[in-house]
């Protein structure tokens, strides 16, 4: 490449106390050209685009941008000269509207004010790149998890940056909005924005990247075209090849008895009249767009809000409404779709947080048993290949999918016969998402059931053996496993939706 | 890709690691040391004891308040609690003319109802913790003056004692060290003291990971109440009666207790051994000032600068780690 790259990192390194996260790794971003990081869980993706941010400083190498040799000590240096970025954690203040959000840091002022109108009419413009159809004055913490990345998203696209930075933005959302975002990508690319890229996706790769960078354990592995074959970019990544992405392995159901049976369960202003059942053995997938009200169906199951009609029973027994003690002593485990706001105690330790579930019921006399915890915590980090540097230290310092790991690590360790599961897979690499799978093989095999939502079609029709689509707060359908494909569930999901989100 | 484990911290980073975990450790062997050379007043077993007794209440109030903290609350009524306790006791011996020890046990029930009271409204009021004990704060020091008509009530022999001696040891001094292994027992050992640090650091995952996090929020204020109760028995035993404005402004000594002791007023973080050393440092600077006959006003000058640059130094410190 003769083109001068917008910025470059140029053999940086980066070290946490004792811990190497970074060795010497360049990588450029050049005009109008998508560069994709890939790398595991861990890998130091994260850490590699914070000193592009400002968030980090390297403790070796150097920054260059337009030739020159920078050091970005703020997030606001880096800002100043044109690089905006998208975090994979979400850095919004729930408190505050959309619009103060978007424009945080940037208010519009009239006569020293703040100039409420244009604030209002800049953040709608923003929203409309990436096609969020909101309020602007709704509260950002009555958002679910992905209209808040979508307002993230829009934050950073109104900067105008001309280099940005996206740390796996498409986690959270539906092929929908992902689509949405690419457009908009595609649009920035034609007017020159250089671009950084982070996804767990492999799909995505071909369609938006160029090049691609491989990291393995905070290492520069390889460049390679964007259009090298999956195969052979999980190969470069994991160090191995992956046989089979959707490792599901079903067993024969049919004289299987319902574990898990809900009755016309209606929620007002959620979902309405929703009513199935999820055999031992089976896991059964709901699918939709966000807001179709799958995430609060999976919260009114688990006994974390209440709802207003209907029954849910587990293995024939009625569950209180609201109650989730009794919805965890009856085996359900519930993996909720915000890790950090609702899955994790950031503070405490990666040996707490597998063990919340678990605390109480194998205390004695109300004292904890603090060495079996450790060793059920030990076990199971191991199994889930949980990244860390001890057990001990806080699981905030891990990375999102070894975080993610831990969440789902708790219920394996109450050995919950009913998983709930609000996007699993979500920021997990293509290795431990095998893992994750083949965990709930194991848990179906042992005769458990499990319940998954995930905004992940090839996920959803890789590894459920029946299909819901909900939309709008009701069921719009169901498809076996033979009977699914991309297209039958984005029919049912959006009837509206146009031409070419079908011809996927 | 397995578990990585990375070899442990080399030896000589540890003394490192001590300072940044001890601070307020370190801060008060210099200020004991600087106290010692300033004044030769101050190494004495008479003033050590005295030291010990005046720590005694503040720290006994500042390890309940050190469960709120942990737990992500604030508890604003554990001074009004304290005498509102100690004047109940004394009206109940008093006045309705209970056995002593009855009357004891029952100054400690107020307390901890009046708790019990803050975590309800807190907890399935739905009040934020600083109003819910701003309220009680104030009905709590009413109800003590209605009670003793703004006069103090004498304590019956058996809270005098607490205020007394066993053999050289200040009854006071053993009853901080009692009530300091069970705090710190609670917080370490049980579950619900585990929960705490869930519930302050992130009550929604420590909910929806099962945790009965109303049932703990009741639990952590009773429990603060229950030690203000015994922090206003131990100072009402040691005058021998029960004052109406007894322990006023205490909360906030407790307060600054916690905070030096490294808890962060974020929830989720926070020793009882910390507490400790915070009330220590507390103690002693006022000891030392009052031994080298600094005035009270300038005191408060001194101890609120030492509070603001405790707690300073503190959130340098997770800075600086975090990064
Ligand atoms: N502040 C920190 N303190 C200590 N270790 C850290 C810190 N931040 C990251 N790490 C460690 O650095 C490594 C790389 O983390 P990073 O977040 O960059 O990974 P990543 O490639 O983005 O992973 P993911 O795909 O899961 O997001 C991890 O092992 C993580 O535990
Ligand atoms: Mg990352």
């Amino acid at each position: 490449m003769s083109q001068q790259a917008l910025v470059t990192l140029q053999n940086v390194g980066k070290t946490f106390g004792p811990v190497t996260v970074i060795k010497d790794v360049t990588v450029s971003v050049y005009a109008g050209q998508v560069q994709v990081l890939l790398g595991e869980n861990g890998a130091g993706k994260s850490t590699l685009i914070k000193m592009m941010a400002g968030v980090y400083q390297p403790d070796a190498g150097h920054i260059v941008v337009d030739g020159q040799t920078v050091t970005l000590p703020t997030t606001r240096a880096a800002e100043d000269l044109g690089i905006a970025t998208i975090h994979q954690e979400l850095n919004l203040v729930p408190t505050m509207s959309i619009a103060e959000n978007v424009m945080l840091g940037r208010m519009p002022t009239k006569h020293g004010l703040v100039d409420r109108s244009a604030l209002r009419n800049r953040a709608r413009a923003a929203l409309a790149l990436i096609g969020l159809d909101v309020d602007v004055d709704t509260l950002v913490g009555d958002l679910g998890i992905a209209r808040q990345q979508l307002v993230e998203i829009a934050k950073a696209l109104s900067i105008n940056a001309r280099i940005l930075i996206l740390d796996e933005p498409t986690a959270a959302l539906t092929r929908h909005e992902t689509e949405s975002l690419f457009a908009v990508m595609a649009d920035l690319r034609r007017r020159g924005v250089g671009m950084l890229f982070i996804s767990h996706h492999l799909d995505e790769i071909a369609e938006v990247g160029d090049t691609v960078t491989v990291l393995r354990d905070g290492e520069f592995i390889a460049e390679v075209p964007a259009s090298t074959p999956e195969d052979d970019l999980v190969k470069l990544m994991v160090g191995r090849s992956i046989e089979d992405q959707f490792p599901r392995v079903t067993g024969d159901v049919s004289q299987a008895s319902a574990i898990l049976t809900v009755d016309n369960l209606t929620s007002t202003g959620s979902f309405s009249d929703i009513s199935f059942s999820v055999k031992a053995g089976e896991i059964l997938g709901i699918a939709g767009l966000v807001g179709a009200g799958r995430t609060e169906l999976i919260r009114a199951i688990a006994g974390a809000d209440r709802y207003t009609s209907g029954t849910v029973a587990v293995r024939g027994r009625h569950l209180p409404n609201g109650s989730i003690q009794a919805a965890i002593a009856a085996g359900i485990g519930h993996v909720p779709e915000d890790r950090k706001g609702q899955g994790l105690v950031l503070d405490a330790s990666v040996n707490d947080n597998l063990g919340y579930a678990t605390l109480a019921s194998t205390a004695k006399l109300g004292l904890v048993d603090f060495a079996g915890q450790r060793s059920r915590a030990g076990e199971v980090a191991t199994k889930l290949r949980i990244r860390m540097h001890t057990i001990d230290q806080p699981i905030g310092a891990l990375s999102g999918g070894n975080q993610q790991k831990a969440v789902f690590g708790r219920w394996i360790i109450a050995a919950s016969t009913v998983l709930l599961l609000d996007e699993p897979t979500r920021g997990v690499d293509v290795g431990a998402k095998v893992e994750i799978y083949e965990l709930m093989n194991a848990i179906t095999a042992a005769g458990g059931a499990i319940l998954m939502v995930s905004s992940e079609l090839p996920e959803i029709l890789g590894m459920s053996d029946r299909i819901l689509v909900m939309r709008d707060g009701r069921l719009a359908g169901e498809l076996t496993a033979a009977e699914a494909t991309q297209d039958a569930v984005m029919t049912l999901a959006a009837r509206d939706v146009d031409e070419n989100h079908e011809q996927r | 890709m397995s578990t990585t484990t990375l070899p442990a911290k080399r030896r000589g980073l540890d003394y490192k690691k001590f300072l940044a975990n001890n601070g307020a450790l370190v801060g008060l062997v210099v200020l004991c040391l600087a106290l010692f050379i300033a004044t030769p007043d101050f190494l004495t077993a008479q003033n050590l004891l005295n030291i010990g007794i005046q720590v005694s209440t503040v720290a006994v109030l500042a390890f309940g308040m050190t469960f709120v903290i942990v737990a992500g609350g604030i508890d604003l009524s554990v001074g009004a609690v304290a005498a509102l306790s100690a004047m109940s006791s004394g009206w109940m011996f008093a006045s309705a003319g209970l056995p002593g020890w009855l009357a004891l046990l029952g100054g400690l029930f107020i307390g901890a109802l009046a708790g019990t009271i803050n975590g309800l409204a807190n907890a399935y009021g739905k009040l934020p913790s600083f109003i819910a004990t701003l309220a009680m704060l104030s009905v709590a020091r009413g109800l003590t003056l209605v009670i003793s008509d703004g006069r103090p009530i004498k304590m019956p022999a058996e809270v005098s004692f607490l205020g007394g001696s066993l053999g050289p040891v200040p009854m006071p001094i053993i009853i901080l060290v009692l009530a300091a292994l069970a705090a710190s027992f609670l917080l370490n050992r049980t579950v619900i003291g585990r929960s705490m640090y869930a519930v302050g650091g992130n009550a929604e995952a420590a909910r929806l990971s099962g945790l009965p996090v109303k049932r703990i929020l009741v639990t952590v204020f009773a429990l603060a109440g229950l030690f203000a109760a015994l922090a206003g028995l131990l100072l009402a035993g040691r005058l021998d009666s029960a004052q109406p404005q007894a322990a006023a402004g205490y909360e906030l000594d407790a307060i600054a207790a916690v905070v030096i002791g490294g808890a962060s007023l974020a929830g989720g973080l926070g020793k009882i051994s910390g507490t400790f050393v915070g009330a220590l440092v507390l103690v002693v600077i006022r000891n030392g000032l009052n031994l080298l006959n600094v005035t009270s006003f300038w005191q408060q000058v001194v101890i609120g600068l030492v509070i603001a640059l405790a707690v300073g130094i503190d959130v340098l410190r997770r800075k600086t780690r975090s990064s």
